[in-house]
């Protein structure tokens, strides 16, 4: 029974929507409600992440390069193009498929560490260009993000921006679990136990592995958008290593594989800063200390551990 | 790399539309920049060798023992020590960091899947950083030159004393790891736990003490790496992400766990990035790297000097 309902994607979706549900009316003040819509966009990125490194296996050690690219399209698309906000939303998420396309079909023939090392290479470019460019990206003191306007409504606001943001994490949540219990999603983990026996059953290793890539990219384009939209603001950090380690942490932390542990982990490490304000100059270490520590002492994760924990008392 | 960009740049508007004598002169002076750096960048990709063949785990943190080495020595000298006395103290903490590293944070890992090991050494890199901007501080710091700065003209070109420092620090780091590895009995049993870790213990290799001498090694040589090219290029607490990256970039276009490979794609990617920067575009001289990288793994991916990896099922 326990069983039943800890794997059952429903309970999944009513969970995390409760939570969100409930966050406001706890929440103190605004403030808590805007770290919270930070989590939901981080969370939508690490989903992407869940895809590719938890069903596929597929590691990227550069993923706030896409991040970045989805941020700086609402920023240059309105503010230097004129284009509609929300269209250059959906625009960046078409470019960061198109890009992930692009370098993923090369590089996706990598291996391990191999792979790692493209990734971040990629990543590194990216961020190298964003704050060359200053024509167009405003370089590294970074560029405004003009307000969003739907159909007359100007979006703005922390609690509108946290339904937002919360809504895009649900969705992003459903896509996840749906893919997960399709036929593609038990072909991306059975590659991701063996590509050599997934060849052999008759899974085609490549198309897949590109299109866990094109999709966790545009998962992150569309967070970076809404990170960009929120803060008004974007620096050519959010496309910085640093992002991209904090992504694939919040995947590992929270538990490979599973949609609930990206919003843990995506919650741990989105809060965890703000909670060490105080303690500023120690932030980096903290933070190193902790990645450290979980990969050896609960290298499942915090959910993945949870649930065997459960599943062990009921039993 | 501010004061070699710095060259490049002012060499490069000079040598526009100019006689063939200054363009051999800008080439040669490109190629010197080139291998000073691209020799710190062989030694991190030495130090990452040494520790991938004895235990196959890629370090990511390799890059912080260059940070530790010019920190230290900087402050160590600051605090009234003769430069040998500090570099000295310096590279025995780079030491002690790579053996502790090992200790506590690989050796309990064992086993576990590169994904891990990889995000273990980055998460172990981001530590020391953050250590290392607590008891430094987070400011660009100098050393002096070993022997003068009064440059030296070879064909047009110039070369600062300190180049040879540190290309003849790396050639005698290269020589003498050979050595050890070959002629030494500790050497032999590094590279029997390299070649089959499982034979070495049954001949009676202990093991864990290999790793450690790997991890031990590896961080000398990159802390030495870093004191010699502190003078040129500066020092920070987070200077060692980029050392990192294009030492393990030449490792792996010299090929994973050859040394010769990994010296030899040190220098190359040095001599890349220093055409890149003078010939095209200094604002994106760390791509050029990268994108050299790429083209070296599609087209060839055991890298220059790798074995071709036999894939088992």
């Amino acid at each position: 029974m326990l069983k039943r309902v800890l794997s059952s994607r429903l309970a999944v979706l009513v969970l995390l929507a409760a939570i969100i549900a409930v966050v406001p009316v706890l929440a103190p003040s605004s403030f808590y409600l805007r770290v919270a819509a930070l989590v939901w966009i981080f969370a939508l990125a690490a989903l992407g992440l869940t895809i590719l490194t938890g069903y596929a296996g597929q590691v990227s050690l550069g993923h706030a390069g896409f991040l970045g690219i989805g941020a700086y399209a609402v920023a240059v698309g309105p503010a230097k193009l004129g284009l509609d906000p929300l269209l250059s939303l959906l625009l960046g998420a078409v470019l960061c498929g198109l890009v992930a396309y692009a370098v993923g079909r090369p590089i996706l023939r990598l291996k391990g560490y191999y792979l790692a090392i493209a990734t971040l290479g990629f990543g590194l470019i990216v961020a190298l260009v964003l704050t060359s460019e200053s024509a167009v990206t405003g370089g590294p003191d970074g560029m405004q993000v003009p307000r969003m306007v739907l159909f007359g409504w100007r979006v703005s606001g922390v609690s509108t921006w946290y339904w937002i943001t919360g809504g895009a994490l649900l969705v992003g949540a459903l896509l996840a679990l749906n893919i997960q219990a399709s036929p593609s999603g038990r072909a991306l983990r059975a590659l991701h136990d063996s590509e050599v026996a997934a060849a052999g059953v008759g899974v085609d290793v490549a198309k897949k592995k590109l299109a866990a890539f094109v999709l966790s990219a545009v998962f992150a384009g569309v967070a970076g958008s809404l990170l960009a939209l929120m803060n008004g603001f974007i620096t050519p950090d959010a496309a910085g290593f640093m992002h991209s380690i904090e992504l694939v942490a919040m995947v590992i932390i929270g538990g490979l594989g599973s949609v609930v542990g990206a919003v843990v982990g995506a919650a741990f490490l989105v809060v965890l800063p703000q909670a060490l304000t105080v303690l500023q100059e120690y932030e980096q270490a903290v933070l190193g200390l902790l990645i450290m520590v979980f990969m050896i002492l609960l290298p499942a994760g915090i959910v993945p551990s949870l649930r065997r924990l459960l599943l062990e008392r009921a039993a | 790399m501010s004061i070699v960009d710095a060259r490049h740049k002012a060499g490069h508007d000079e040598a526009e539309g100019a006689a063939p004598g200054k363009v051999m002169a800008e080439f040669l002076q490109l190629v010197f920049s080139g291998l000073t750096v691209g020799a710190v960048y062989a030694l991190v990709a030495l130090g990452f060798t040494l520790v991938y063949n004895a235990s196959d785990v890629i370090n990511f943190a390799q890059g912080d023992f260059v940070m530790i080495g010019g920190m230290g020595t900087v402050f160590l000298m600051a605090a009234g020590l003769a430069l040998p006395v500090a570099a000295f103290i310096a590279i025995l903490a780079a030491v002690l960091v790579g053996l502790l590293l090992h200790r506590l944070a690989i050796e309990p890992a064992r086993g576990a899947s590169p994904v891990s090991l990889i995000m273990i050494t980055i998460g172990a890199s981001i530590f020391i950083k953050g250590v290392a901007q607590l008891v430094f501080d987070k400011q660009f710091h100098s050393l002096p030159a070993f022997s003068g700065t009064t440059p030296i003209a070879i064909g047009g070109a110039t070369l600062l004393p300190q180049s040879f420092w540190v290309i003849g620090g790396m050639l005698v780091l290269v020589l003498g790891l050979w050595v050890f590895l070959e002629r030494t009995l500790i050497g032999k049993a590094v590279l029997a736990t390299a070649a089959n870790r499982l034979a070495a213990k049954l001949v009676g290799i202990n093991v864990t003490v290999v790793l450690a001498l790997a991890f031990g090694l590896s961080a000398a040589i990159g802390a030495v790496g870093g004191i010699l090219v502190t003078p040129i290029t500066l020092t920070r607490y987070d200077v060692g992400t980029l050392f990192a990256l294009k030492g393990f970039a030449a490792a792996m276009v010299g090929g994973m766990g050859n040394p010769i490979g990994a010296v030899v794609g040190g220098l190359l990617i040095g001599l890349l990035e220093a055409f890149g920067a003078g010939y095209l575009s200094s604002t994106y001289k760390d791509a050029v790297a990268f994108v050299a990288i790429l083209v070296v793994l599609l087209l060839m991916p055991q890298g220059l000097f790798g074995r071709r990896a036999v894939e088992r099922v």
